[in-house]
C-alpha cells in the first residue's frame, strides 16, 4: 500500500505538472483540493482518465471523483479495492 | 458614429440549406439533433446534429467547384455563395471577409482523411474561401471559443466603424469531429440524450456542425426585410477559470451591462433574449446568476441548442441569424428540450411559439478561456 | 479621440531564445529547447506562477511576454484596469491539436487528456492572463497567414476611440513545429512611439 501512495504522490506531480512540489511535501492525508494542493476542476478531470488508463477504473460521475480525490490516503485504498490492473 | 446593420443571411444545418427553411423547421418544432452511430467519430452512439453527406455533396456539386474541398469549405462556401449572389456585392478593397471558427478543417488532423494535415491551418481555410469567391482583401479569422460567432459580428462592426471596410461577410462554421467529440467527453460533458437547456433533467451538450453566414453592411439601403441593426456589443472576460464559468456569471454581466451603454437600452426594452444555454450544469446556472443581477429574468428567452445541438464557433452568428428571423415574423420559438426550471434564479424561458410585436433583442454566449460576449439587435423599420 | 493620438507604450519580445523590453534584453540563453528556455526565463523573470507549468507552450509563451509588460500596472489589487487582449498568430493552437489527435489515433489506447484538450483553443491564452492580470476586459484572438498590422492597428484603434478599453495590448504569439514567436506592444493614450501601420511593422521587423 505505500508503495502505491508513493506511485499515486510521483504521477500527480508528474502528470498534473505540479513543478514546484516534491514527493515528501504531500502527506497522506493532506487535502488535494482547495487549500491542499490546490487542484482544480481540470485536475480531477486528469485524475479520473488517470484511474481509467492507469487503473483500469471507470467513474462516469465527476461528484464520485470528489471523495475518492479527497487525499491520497483515500486515493489508495480506492484503487486498491477497485482496480483492475 | 456609422449605423451598422445585420443583412442577408444563410444557414447549411441538418435542418435545411437556407435560413427561411431551417427557421420553418424550427417553427414547427422539428430538431435536426439526431442519435449517430458512426465509430470513425465517437466510439459509443452519440446525439449531435450532423448534415447529411450526400446531400452536402450535390448541393455542393451545383456550384461546380474546381478542385477538392473538405466538408468544413463545402458548407462554408454553399453558406456564402447564396448572400453574396443575393447581395450583388461587389467583392472590392472595400469588402471584408471573416471567417468565425475554432477548429476549422481540424479533420484533416486525422491520419484516415484524405486530405492534407496543412489544411488544418486556419489561415489556409481562410484563403480557401477568399479565393473561391475572389475576395480582394486578406481573410480575418477569428477564434475566440463559442463567443467566436458574436465576437464576429462585433469585429464586422468596428471594422467598419473604423473605416477599414464598407462591407464585411461573414461566415462562421465547424464541424462534429471525433477531435470535439473526444474532448469533450473527456470534459464529461456530453449528454447522453438530446440537450436541455436550462432544465432540471439536464446533464450536458450535443455536438452539432453548421455554416452560418451573413452580410453586415454600413448602408441601410439594399436590406432583406429581416435585417436588424447592431445597437451595441461588447465582450468581457470571466477573469476566474480557463473552463468553468464564474460562478458569479461576471463577465457575462459585465459585458451586457457594457453592450447595454453603447447600445443606449435597458433592460425593459429587451423583447427576447437568446441565451448561450448549452445544458451544462454550470453555464446554465451562470447565466441564470447574470441576467438576474441585471433584471433580465423576466424577458422571454431560450437556447436554440436543443434544435442544433452546440455548433461551437458559429453558435452565436447562427442563432443571431434565427433571432432575426424571430423577430421578423414577430414569433417567440420554444427553448427546445426544456420541461421544468433546474437553475436557481428564475427565468421565463419560452415554452411554446409566440406571436408577439418584437423589436428588440439580446444575443449572448460564454465559453471556454473565460470568454462572454453580449450583442442587442433592433428591426429595421422602413 | 483620433487615430493618430494613440501611442505604443511599450513592447516584449520573446524569440531566437532570447527575452526583450523595449530595445533592452531582459534575459538570453543559447542553447536551451524552448520548454527548458521558457521555464528558466520564467524564473529570470520572477514569475512566480506554479499555474504556468500547466499551461500549453502558447499559453507559456503569451503569458509570460504580457507579464513582462503588464506586471507593473496591476500589481494594485484594488484597482482593476481595463485593459483589452488582441492577439493573433499563423498556427492557432495547432502544436496542441496535434497531441490531443495523437491520443485519440489508437482506439486500444484511447485516453484523451482534458489537461490537453482545453488548450485546442488560441484563446486560452488571454484567459490566463485576464486571470493572472485580474483583466474583465475585451479578448479578441486572430488568425493571419502572416503578422498584419493593419488589422491590428485598426482593431485596437477601434476597442480605445469607442471607450470599449483604455488601453489594448496586442500583437502576435505563435508557436509552430520548427519555432515559436511572441511580439506585444501596448496601445495607449501616452507613449513616446506613434500608433501606425508603419511603426508596428518597424518594431516587429527590428531583431
Amino acid at each position: 500500500m505505500s508503495d502505491l501512495k508513493q506511485e499515486l504522490k510521483e504521477k500527480i506531480i508528474t502528470q498534473l505538472n505540479l513543478e514546484d512540489i516534491a514527493i515528501e511535501e504531500i502527506a497522506d492525508n493532506d487535502p488535494l483540493f482547495g487549500d491542499g494542493l490546490g487542484l482544480d476542476s481540470i485536475d480531477a478531470l486528469e485524475l479520473i482518465v488517470m484511474l481509467d488508463k492507469d487503473y483500469g477504473i471507470k467513474l462516469t460521475d465527476p461528484k464520485e471523483g470528489k471523495k475518492i480525490f479527497e487525499s491520497i490516503e483515500v486515493m489508495a485504498n480506492y484503487i486498491a479495492e477497485h482496480r483492475t490492473k | 458614429m456609422n449605423k451598422t446593420y445585420l443583412s442577408y443571411n444563410n444557414i447549411v444545418s441538418s435542418l435545411g440549406f437556407d435560413s427561411p427553411t431551417v427557421v420553418q423547421k424550427i417553427h414547427e418544432g422539428l430538431s435536426g439533433v439526431t442519435l449517430i452511430e458512426d465509430e470513425t467519430l465517437f466510439p459509443n452512439p452519440f446525439y449531435a446534429s450532423v448534415i447529411d453527406s450526400d446531400y452536402l455533396g450535390k448541393a455542393f456539386e451545383k456550384l461546380q467547384p474546381a478542385g477538392g474541398y473538405t466538408r468544413l469549405e463545402q458548407m462554408m462556401i454553399l453558406s456564402l455563395d447564396k448572400i453574396i449572389k443575393a447581395s450583388g456585392v461587389a467583392l472590392t478593397d472595400r469588402v471584408g471577409l471573416i471567417l468565425s471558427t475554432t477548429k476549422g478543417n481540424i479533420d484533416t488532423l486525422d491520419p484516415r482523411n484524405p486530405m492534407p494535415a496543412e489544411r488544418a491551418y486556419l489561415g489556409t481555410l481562410g484563403h480557401i474561401i477568399k479565393n473561391h469567391f475572389g475576395f480582394s482583401t486578406e481573410p480575418i479569422v477569428l477564434s475566440n471559443a463559442c463567443v467566436s460567432g458574436i465576437l464576429a459580428i462585433s469585429t464586422a462592426k468596428r471594422f467598419i466603424s473604423q473605416g477599414t471596410f464598407d462591407q464585411v461577410f461573414i461566415v462562421g462554421g465547424d464541424i462534429v469531429s471525433n477531435f470535439i467529440l473526444s474532448g469533450f467527453n473527456s470534459f464529461q460533458a456530453m449528454s447522453t440524450l438530446p440537450c436541455k437547456p436550462y432544465c432540471k433533467q439536464r446533464s450536458g451538450i450535443n455536438i452539432g456542425e453548421v455554416a452560418a453566414s451573413v452580410l453586415v453592411n454600413k448602408d441601410q439601403d439594399n436590406l432583406p426585410p429581416e435585417a436588424v441593426e447592431i445597437l451595441g456589443e461588447a465582450s468581457c472576460n470571466d477573469a476566474n477559470h480557463i473552463s468553468g464559468p464564474s460562478r458569479t456569471g461576471e463577465g457575462l454581466y459585465r459585458s451586457i451591462l457594457s453592450a447595454f451603454k453603447e447600445a443606449n437600452v435597458g433592460p425593459g426594452d429587451i423583447d427576447y433574449i437568446c441565451a448561450h444555454g448549452t445544458a451544462t450544469i454550470f453555464n446554465d446556472e451562470m447565466e441564470a446568476i447574470a441576467l438576474n443581477r441585471l433584471g433580465l429574468d423576466a424577458v422571454p428567452l431560450n437556447s436554440l441548442k436543443g434544435y442544433f445541438g452546440h455548433t461551437l464557433g458559429a453558435s452565436g452568428l447562427l442563432e443571431t441569424i434565427v433571432s432575426m428571423h424571430s423577430l421578423y415574423h414577430n414569433t417567440l420559438y420554444p427553448s427546445k428540450g426544456f420541461t421544468e426550471l433546474g437553475v436557481s434564479q428564475p427565468l421565463n424561458i419560452i415554452t411554446a411559439p409566440i406571436a408577439k410585436d418584437l423589436n428588440c433583442f439580446l444575443k449572448t454566449a460564454s465559453g471556454f478561456g473565460g470568454c462572454n460576449t453580449a450583442a442587442i439587435f433592433k428591426k429595421v423599420r422602413s | 479621440m483620433k487615430a493618430q493620438h494613440l501611442k505604443i507604450k511599450e513592447y516584449c519580445k520573446i524569440s531566437n531564445n532570447r527575452v526583450l523590453l523595449n530595445d533592452q534584453l531582459l534575459y538570453e540563453d543559447q542553447g536551451s529547447d524552448f520548454t527548458t528556455f521558457i521555464k528558466l526565463a520564467y524564473k529570470k523573470m520572477d514569475t512566480n506562477y506554479p499555474k504556468f507549468f500547466k499551461m500549453d507552450d502558447l499559453s507559456k509563451l503569451g503569458f509570460l511576454a504580457s507579464d513582462i509588460l503588464l506586471k507593473p500596472m496591476t500589481q494594485d489589487a484594488e484597482i482593476t484596469k481595463n485593459i483589452a487582449l488582441v492577439f493573433s498568430n499563423s498556427a492557432s493552437s495547432l502544436q496542441t491539436d496535434r497531441k490531443h489527435q495523437e491520443s485519440i489515433v489508437d482506439k486500444e489506447n484511447y485516453f484523451p487528456s482534458p489537461a490537453v484538450f482545453v488548450y485546442t483553443l488560441p484563446n486560452i491564452c488571454l484567459g490566463e492572463i485576464s486571470i493572472k492580470h485580474r483583466l474583465y476586459s475585451e479578448n479578441s484572438f486572430f488568425i493571419f497567414n502572416h503578422f498584419n498590422a493593419k488589422y491590428l492597428h485598426d482593431y485596437a484603434s477601434s476597442l480605445i476611440e469607442s471607450e470599449k478599453a483604455d488601453e489594448v495590448l496586442c500583437g502576435w504569439i505563435n508557436c509552430d513545429v520548427e519555432d515559436y514567436e511572441a511580439f506585444l506592444y501596448l496601445v495607449s493614450k501616452k507613449g513616446s512611439i506613434e500608433h501606425n501601420k508603419e511603426e508596428i511593422i518597424k518594431l516587429y521587423t527590428t531583431k
